[in-house]
């Protein structure tokens, strides 16, 4: 007879069930779920008592509900009271809500208690179960304070049921996990050690977990385990197939028990005992005899099971690592199931095979099976088994065998799988390094790691081939020549150029000498990549070029040209352009004497922990990586090659404004690459991630991972602006582009363009963590009488933005009429549970809609007086809070929008700018004037308009901006 | 030691979940769902185990599954348990709801969730195993569902 006849379900349960399959939609369904929660509800508050059936039909669809993901904020107290019930139906459901559904916080915990007791007490072996499954279910500090002293004592007393035994061993295992000084072992140490002893296999099933926990913990004061564990272990390993009975599954004695006491034996050395250590020894040779012997059965189940406990005595030799003819004998069983059909077996004999690696017994064993191995990473169809080949052959990779891994893994390189292409780059990067015989070979292997996978390749990677370069001067001239073919090729990575530029700077000259590589070739072949370079790189190429000037004389007057060119020298990009104007003034006015100190050669980095390992630890955890480098001795924090001493007096760039072209897009900010100062990239990204709000990332550490904490849970509605909105939004008055805002995980940047009364504006939203965001929703917003002034459209965004993903959201903006506030932009997702919410403005201001005017001065003071009225006029003298650079405040005045007019005001000092602002409603005519005091660092800032609100609005955006 | 069980069908829609660490309700629901994601991408005929998702703790837990089906069991367990252990362990438990619901299929979990919770907690309990023996839970199990009944005809 089945133990659940199908006709004896509750029909009111069945019927609620079906009713929620058949609806149509996620809102039907949740229509039904919130009436049958009234319905419970009500019946729950309700006068009638209810009847044990009832009741149990309640909180069976309680469960229901809670399985589809609903919380379940009622029925809790009504669960309690199930608990003092004599029924056994109701006690058990009763109890079943509460493991389900009540957490070790909950304030009913004194009340669960008091029934926990009665029913521990209650001499009923099922009731003594639920109460002890309960504890084990709830584990909490009070329940502990409460039961810890009381059960060791149901588990060992002499008259205690098997199966409540059982019950009692795993509940003190979870007290003892949770709060470990309130379970206090001591006099019942000796007695739980015995029950490997008991005669029922499912108590020592249960108790050697306990066991197990408890001598990884306190290994002398349990170590009396070892010899019962060998003895237990040896009577299941000889016995025949049968005499276990039901612990027999599928023609395998005791399967999990067996792996259980190898686990356990893990816990401690090789016994001293010689009788004893003998008994084992005796074991682990049948079980490895065991594996060569026919099956007795062709199911699965029967080859698992026996398997299962094969690995589990292989890790025993492993962790002993003693016995050399056992582990060669380990070895080669391992090397047959690598070749096994089954996946399963496969996988496991790589994992298995990595730790043997290790060991200075097998290392050489383990190697002989190299060619398999590279064999399984070009042929598994499962990535996870291809992963553990890419880790094996990462652990048996050892100087004789570099070569051949190192390219066999690149080779793989080309199509390996995305998720693991990274670790796969830190890999190949760590062992060139480690194994490196001649560092030309290095060279080779980092650049084709740029070719192959240059997307992948992180900056500790190609900061750490540098720095090699750097302190080896017997690579330095091969590096040279190597970084300049592989810059030949038609389309190659930045991450290359970055290399280049960086190499042929410092060793140009040591290939020059060559016609096919003279000074001038390099510098074309250089300057070719120019043009496709994001920032940063252009950056570090103007400083590759000033290097050159002193390199190579003959160079200077081709690349002073380039540096004087417009799209150098007013370069909308303040870090480029200060660059270039910096090494054109010093190239013309430095003596050589000079330019060659400025411009010498790098000093050697000091010797660092790799940052490539460094970085692979972070990625896998500690304890991950067992390859150390030879000469990575210090721990010092990450090796970045932005510490360049070299060019440290040409920079100076204190004053530079964030650069409206500065990586916008890209998710990973990027460190400094190149001269003292940051660029202008790093600058942007420095200056937001200090703005960014602390409070939105609760929950989260450095890893991205989710804390235990669970995140304090925050409002659905949109949260206020960000204290730092206004801040942000001033950064946007002058420039369309940038990172509007920043934080651990999330990035927005934005694009935006406008035509007349008209805007288009991009929003790029990036994931900057590895985990989904969930229910991702953007809303726009205009708060009072802005509805009236601005009319804003928005696409939406789909709800799931992926780890690392971009998502892109347009927004369309028409200017009605002039208008003062800002748009107010929400952002609401879920990050592993937790919920973010995020409010800042859109920086849409009213100068965005401005069309420049170009006039005469006569016609510019003309209008100017005629502008006469004091209310249309604005008015500032402020204090500048940046350098009173021209050229900036040149940038800065067109960035607003407006035509910058020459010649117009008689002192040269001043600004004068002239624009209309077009409104759908109308337009208004803007004159403006800026007049700066270098001596007191004062300006004072003047804006006539035909309209006051115009006047006063521009003139107090503006005025944030010098 | 086992951190979660959870059962869902193809769809993704979960048809038991048992977590035996501590999350929150919405984090809950969250590891069905990238579960879900992990698992149900992989082809029939690969390998039963994988690194487990970012949420339930990484590369430090494994998810070892079993698809039967229309149902896809899926254990997340530390690197204390043997990987072919818990698929012995899974076997057990479906042989044991096998027998308990006489052929037993999505709708029975559908339709005696609690029940299927009984026979789980005679297997698991705090994320150890209690019992691998299936006659064994098999009893248990009779014994309550005698006790139930001797109480309705009360």
């Amino acid at each position: 007879m089945p133990a659940v006849s199908k006709g004896d379900g509750m029909r009111g349960l069945a019927v609620f069930i079906s009713d929620i399959r058949n609806c149509k939609s996620k809102e039907a369904e949740i229509k039904r779920i919130n009436k049958e929660l009234a319905n419970i509800r009500s019946k729950f508050k309700g006068d009638k008592a209810l009847d044990g059936y009832s009741k149990k039909k309640y909180v069976c669809k309680l469960l229901f509900i809670f399985l589809l993901g609903h919380d379940i904020d009622f029925g809790h107290m009504e669960a309690v009271n199930l608990l003092s019930s004599n029924k056994y139906t109701e006690k058990q459901i009763g109890y079943l809500f509460i493991s389900v559904l009540v957490n070790s916080n909950s304030e009913l915990i004194r009340l669960i208690n008091n029934a926990i007791k009665n029913d521990l007490s209650s001499r009923n072996p099922t009731f003594m179960c639920l109460a002890l499954h309960c504890i084990a279910n709830v584990g909490s500090r009070e329940m502990a304070e409460a039961f810890a002293g009381e059960i060791p004592r149901i588990l060992v007393a002499g008259d205690t049921m098997d199966s409540v035994k059982q019950s009692a061993a795993l509940c003190l295992l979870r007290l003892y996990k949770a709060s470990p000084d309130l379970v206090l072992m001591g006099e019942w140490t000796s007695r739980v050690v015995h029950l490997l002893n008991d005669q029922h296999m499912g108590v020592v099933t249960a108790a050697i977990s306990l066991i197990t926990c408890l001598s990884s913990k306190n290994p002398d004061e349990f170590k009396t385990c070892v010899s019962l564990a060998v003895s237990r272990l040896s009577r299941i390993v000889s016995s025949a197939s049968t005499d276990l009975q039901d612990y027999t599954y599928y023609f395998v004695p005791a399967p999990w028990l067996s792996c259980k006491l190898l686990r356990l034996l893990q816990c401690y050395p090789p016994p001293e005992d010689g009788a004893v250590k003998g008994r084992l020894v005796e074991c682990l040779e049948t079980i490895l005899n065991k594996a060569q012997e026919p099956p007795k059965s062709k199911k699965v189940q029967h080859s698992n099971a026996k398997n299962a406990i094969l690995f589990e005595a292989i890790s025993l030799i492993i962790h002993y690592d003693s016995e050399p003819n056992l582990l060669v004998r380990a070895c080669n069983q391992l090397g047959q199931f690598l070749q096994h059909r089954e996946t399963n077996l496969r996988y496991l004999a790589l994992e298995s095979m990595c730790t043997l690696a290790s060991s200075e017994f097998s290392h050489e064993a383990v190697k002989t099976h190299i060619e398999t191995v590279i064999n399984a990473l070009k042929t598994e169809r499962d990535v996870s088994v291809r992963q553990r080949a890419a880790d094996l052959l990462y652990a048996m990779c050892d100087r004789s065998n570099a070569k051949q891994i190192v390219a066999e893994m690149l080779s793989y390189l080309e199509t390996a799988d995305y998720s693991i292409r990274e670790e796969m780059v830190l890999k190949v990067a760590i062992l060139a390094e480690k194994y490196a015989v001649d560092y030309s070979w290095y060279v080779d292997t980092i650049l084709n790691l740029i070719r192959i996978a240059g997307d992948y390749v992180s900056e500790e990677v190609w900061y750490r081939v540098i720095q090699i370069v750097i302190n080896r001067d017997d690579v330095q001239g091969y590096a040279a020549k190597t970084v300049f073919e592989a810059l030949q090729a038609p389309a190659c990575h930045e991450n290359m150029v970055k290399v280049g530029g960086y190499i042929l700077g410092e060793f140009g000259n040591l290939i020059a000498g060559d016609p096919r590589s003279s000074p001038l070739v390099q510098f074309n072949l250089l300057h070719s990549k120019f043009h496709l370079c994001s920032v940063p790189t252009r950056a570090l190429l103007l400083s590759a070029y000033i290097k050159f000037i002193n390199l190579f004389p003959e160079t200077k007057a081709t690349i002073q040209e380039v540096l004087r060119s417009d799209s150098q020298i007013r370069n909308s990009d303040v870090e480029l352009q200060q660059r270039a104007v910096e090494y054109l003034k010093l190239s013309s006015i430095a003596s050589t004497d000079v330019l060659a100190t400025v411009l010498e050669e790098m000093p050697p980095f000091p010797e660092r922990e790799s940052s490539i390992l460094a970085k692979l630890k972070k990625k896998k955890g500690p304890g991950a990586v067992t390859v150390e480098l030879e000469d990575g001795k210090e721990r010092g924090e990450l090796n970045g090659g932005g510490d360049r001493g070299g060019d440290a007096a040409i920079a100076a760039s204190n004053a530079s404004t964030p650069s409206p072209s500065a990586d916008l897009l890209g998710l990973r900010s990027t460190a400094p690459v190149s001269g003292t100062t940051p660029s202008a990239g790093s600058l942007l990204v420095d200056v937001f991630s200090e703005a960014g709000p602390s409070a939105t990332s609760a929950g989260v550490n450095d890893d991205g991972f989710l804390s235990s904490a669970p995140p304090t849970v925050a409002s659905e509605d949109p949260a206020p602006p960000l204290p730092e909105s206004d801040e942000l939004l001033n950064k946007f008055v002058c420039k369309n582009n940038g990172v509007l805002f920043e934080n651990q995980l999330l990035q927005i940047g934005i694009k935006s363009e406008y035509r007349q009364n008209l805007g288009r504006m991009y929003l790029f939203y990036g994931n900057k963590t590895s985990v989904q965001f969930v229910s991702f929703n953007t809303t726009v917003s205009c708060p009072g009488e802005l509805q009236s002034q601005l009319n804003v459209q928005t696409k939406t965004v789909e709800p799931l933005v992926e780890g690392g993903a971009q998502v892109q959201q347009v927004i369309n903006i028409e200017c009605l009429t002039d208008f003062i506030d800002a748009p107010l932009l929400n952002i609401k997702f879920r990050y592993g549970g937790a919920l973010q919410n995020i409010s800042l403005k859109l920086p849409v201001t009213i100068n965005k809609f401005f069309q420049p005017t170009e006039m005469a001065a006569a016609d510019f003071f003309q209008r100017w007086k005629q502008l006469s009225q004091p209310q249309q006029e604005a008015q500032k003298i402020f204090k500048a809070s940046h350098g009173m650079d021209t050229e900036v405040l040149k940038a800065k005045l067109l960035g607003l929008g407006t035509a910058l007019l020459e010649n117009v005001d008689p002192n040269p000092e001043n600004y004068v700018c002239a624009g209309v602002i077009q409104t759908k409603a109308q337009q208004v005519g803007c004159l403006l004037r800026l007049e700066p005091n270098a001596q007191a660092q004062m300006y004072r800032l003047t804006l006539r308009s035909s309209k006051d609100t115009v006047s006063q609005r521009v003139c107090d955006l503006l005025a944030e901006q010098f | 030691m086992i951190k979660a069980i959870l059962i869902f069908n193809n769809h993704g829609k979960p048809r038991l979940s048992k977590f035996y660490e501590h999350y929150s309700e919405d984090t809950e629901q969250q590891i069905i769902r990238e579960t879900f994601h992990l698992v149900s991408k992989r082809d029939e005929n690969v390998c039963n185990f994988l690194e487990g998702g970012m949420l339930i703790g990484g590369s430090e837990n494994k998810l070892i599954y079993r698809h039967y089906a229309t149902l896809y069991f899926v254990f997340c367990v530390d690197s204390s348990e043997s990987e072919l252990g818990i698929l012995d362990l899974i076997q057990v438990f479906v042989e044991t709801l096998d027998k308990c619901f006489e052929n037993v299929c999505e709708l029975d979990l559908i339709f005696h969730v609690d029940k299927v919770h009984n026979i789980l907690a005679e297997m698991v309990m705090g994320g150890m195993v209690l019992e691998t023996n299936m006659n064994e839970i098999i009893t248990q199990v009779d014994a309550q569902n005698k006790m139930e009944k001797s109480e309705v005809r009360l």
